[in-house]
């Protein structure tokens, strides 16, 4: 119990920002992007299950109110009704937490969407580890979901830049997709890298000589910090960012994994189903003897909290990743 | 709410409207020879829900929808959606009595290869809009078309068939939410009461009763019919067209079905979600189902 004598304690947040203090942002790309995006394509259009606000859908329904539907609280509805739409040629994109999305309105994106492998864009909020209410809201296996639905692309982007650069590109794209959105003031990162959001693609953002990194989403920037953090102990890092999970981009993955450096898979996700073990079973695919290292949430039910005490606790900090790097090297 | 009764003595009201219920009874009866001929080649199925629909199939197809036979995909179509997948033996039957699947690749039904999976899918079968099957789903994507063809100035009008037992889905409520709220006039629910579901029957399995007044105060205009009615049917659509659509109001036809109807060697079987029909009765069961509708057509 908090009393007049004791220490403010930090507290957990549904919404908190991962960005660090001072760090550059972009405010609700997402939202922003879908805008633009539906200025140059009248197709487009957008739905939530009451969580406008929250996912940055609220931009787009100020911008196009007739081309937004409001659905209220029931994911079921909001996924079969923007199959719906997509019947009827627009191109839906609907957002709600990422953890309503995969976890109950699964059936509907299935059956619904994919399978029929129309142009629905799943946009998910609060992917992974980026709230501190607990399992009710952290979508820690949202992409070990929704691996396994056929027709169905998966995009981890890391920053602003990419999720600006993403989002005309899933509209333009075929099937189903999922986004894992960073919503509200959210980092830009990779403008400072020789970088462009390409669907299905893999990049190097940095060459190293001793360490691989394979990242994706906001672990692509943890990774890029940490990398930095690591030259100061002499540890030549490079970094490889993937942000699309499905399809992967085995080839570019592949050709940076089959060298003799320490190769490090870093993902906001559990360590079952997500990025590690698609890395995992693409090595294994091709041959490859290679050990992968895994930077990943563990495969527990995690802790209430705020995010930063999070973060530190299961190994996503910056320290911790340098700290697990340095370990490996002996 | 108007009572069947009343529907059924105006439903029959002029020659015009006798040749109207005339054809869609004809459609009706074929659709039912059409489906014991597709469960003649498996030996079993989902026979008795499409001699039960059969009705309500004809009164959509050659009475209410817009399409083109020969273009499943017009864009200024009517879209019918499928809900209730394992329906599909009936609806594969309307789909070759409107002329938009060869009445020949029936016999395909349930093979191997074949257009005509047991459960229907969009993506095997012209004319099939939706992959239903997985209950609870057509009422939903039923709203989005709805309003993504109202958003784009089409005139078009979205039907979704639904049976008594989706009515335990949750999702059929959040849809039925979400038409009312986005005034929905341009679509039209159809829910099958077979009073039937897979465990038994459906006041055992799970009640839904009084479903009549679910649908009222959910804020769509209800209308209760005896399903195997044709005249009831097309009463109730035109009811539904007057009272509902011109007001933006979603509107749904509760239907009162039986099981195996049109069929009495069926009709009088212990009710069976997946009835089991013998090798030599399905030549009875067409002479019964002829014998019926010709007596009908007598009277």
């Amino acid at each position: 119990m908090s009393t007049a004598t004791t220490p403010k304690l930090k507290t957990s947040a549904m919404i908190a920002s991962f960005a660090d203090p001072g760090q550059k942002t972009a405010s609700a790309p997402f939202g922003h992007a879908l805008v633009k995006a539906a200025q140059e394509n009248d197709k487009i259009v957008g739905l939530t299950a009451d969580l406008g606000k929250y996912t940055d859908m609220h931009i787009f329904a100020q911008a196009f109110p007739e081309r937004f539907f409001q659905m209220g609280m029931a994911e079921q509805l909001l996924f079969g009704a923007a199959a719906g739409l997509a019947e009827t040629g627009l191109v839906p994109f609907a957002s709600t937490y990422s953890v309503f999305a995969a976890r109950r309105a699964y059936d509907f994106l299935c059956l619904d969407a994919a399978e029929p492998n129309l142009n629905v864009n799943i946009v998910g909020g609060l992917p992974g580890l980026t709230t501190g209410y607990g399992p009710s809201h952290q979508a820690t296996e949202d992409m070990a979901i929704f691996r396994g639905m056929p027709n169905l692309t998966i995009v981890d982007p890391c920053d602003s830049l990419d999720i600006e650069q993403a989002v005309p590109q899933l509209a333009a794209s075929t099937g189903p997709t999922y986004l894992r959105l960073l919503r509200g003031n959210v980092p830009t990162v990779l403008d400072e890298y020789d970088y462009t959001f390409e669907l299905g693609k893999a990049k190097v953002l940095r060459g190293g000589r001793d360490v691989v990194f394979i990242s994706s989403g906001l672990m692509t920037m943890r990774a890029l910090q940490a990398a930095e953090a690591l030259a100061a102990h002499h540890v030549d890092v490079a970094v490889v960012h993937a942000p699309t999970i499905k399809p992967f981009d085995a080839a570019t993955v592949l050709a940076e994994l089959n060298t003799d450096r320490l190769a490090v898979t870093l993902e906001n996700h559990s360590v079952v189903g997500g990025l590690f073990e698609t890395v995992a079973s693409a090595v294994v695919t091709a041959g490859l003897g290679k050990r992968v290292v895994p930077v990943a949430l563990p495969d527990e039910f995690l802790d209430a909290g705020a995010l930063p005490t999070l973060h530190e606790r299961y190994g996503l900090s910056v320290q911790r990743v340098v700290a697990k790097v340095l370990a490996e090297l002996g | 709410m108007v009572s069947t009764q009343e529907i059924t003595t105006r439903g029959k009201a002029s020659d015009v409207e006798a040749e109207r219920l005339a054809r869609v009874e004809g459609a009706a009866y074929r659709i039912r020879r059409h489906a014991l001929n597709m469960g003649e080649v498996q030996g079993q199925g989902y026979v008795g829900q499409a001699l039960g629909a059969a009705d309500m199939l004809a009164a959509v197809y050659a009475d209410q929808l817009r399409f083109r036979a020969d273009d499943p995909e017009w864009e200024d179509r009517d879209r019918f959606l499928l809900s209730t997948g394992h329906y599909a033996i009936g609806h594969y039957a309307a789909l070759a009595e409107a002329g938009i699947i060869p009445v020949k690749e029936l016999e395909t039904y349930g093979s191997d290869d074949s257009r005509l999976p047991m459960s229907g899918m969009s993506t095997y079968t012209p004319g099939m809009e939706i992959s239903g099957g997985s209950l609870g789903h057509g009422l939903s994507i039923a709203v989005g078309a709805a309003l993504g063809l109202r958003y784009q100035g089409s005139g078009s009008r979205v039907y979704n068939f639904l049976s008594d037992g989706e009515l335990d889905e949750g999702s059929t409520w959040e849809a039925a939410m979400g038409a009312h709220h986005h005034h929905l006039g341009n679509l039209t629910a159809m829910v099958d009461i077979n009073a039937l579901q897979a465990d038994g029957k459906t006041d055992t399995v799970l009640r839904t009763e009084p479903v009549t007044e679910k649908w009222q105060a959910f804020g769509w205009y209800a209308q209760r019919v005896n399903g195997n009615d044709v005249g009831a049917l097309l009463a109730a659509f035109d009811n539904a067209a007057a009272q509902a659509a011109a007001v933006g109001r979603p509107s749904v036809i509760l239907c009162d079905t039986k099981v195996g109807r049109g069929v009495p060697l069926l009709e009088d079987r212990e009710k069976a979600h997946f009835m089991r029909i013998e090798e030599h009765e399905w030549q009875l069961c067409r002479e019964q189902l002829t014998a019926g509708f010709e007596g009908k057509a007598a009277r």
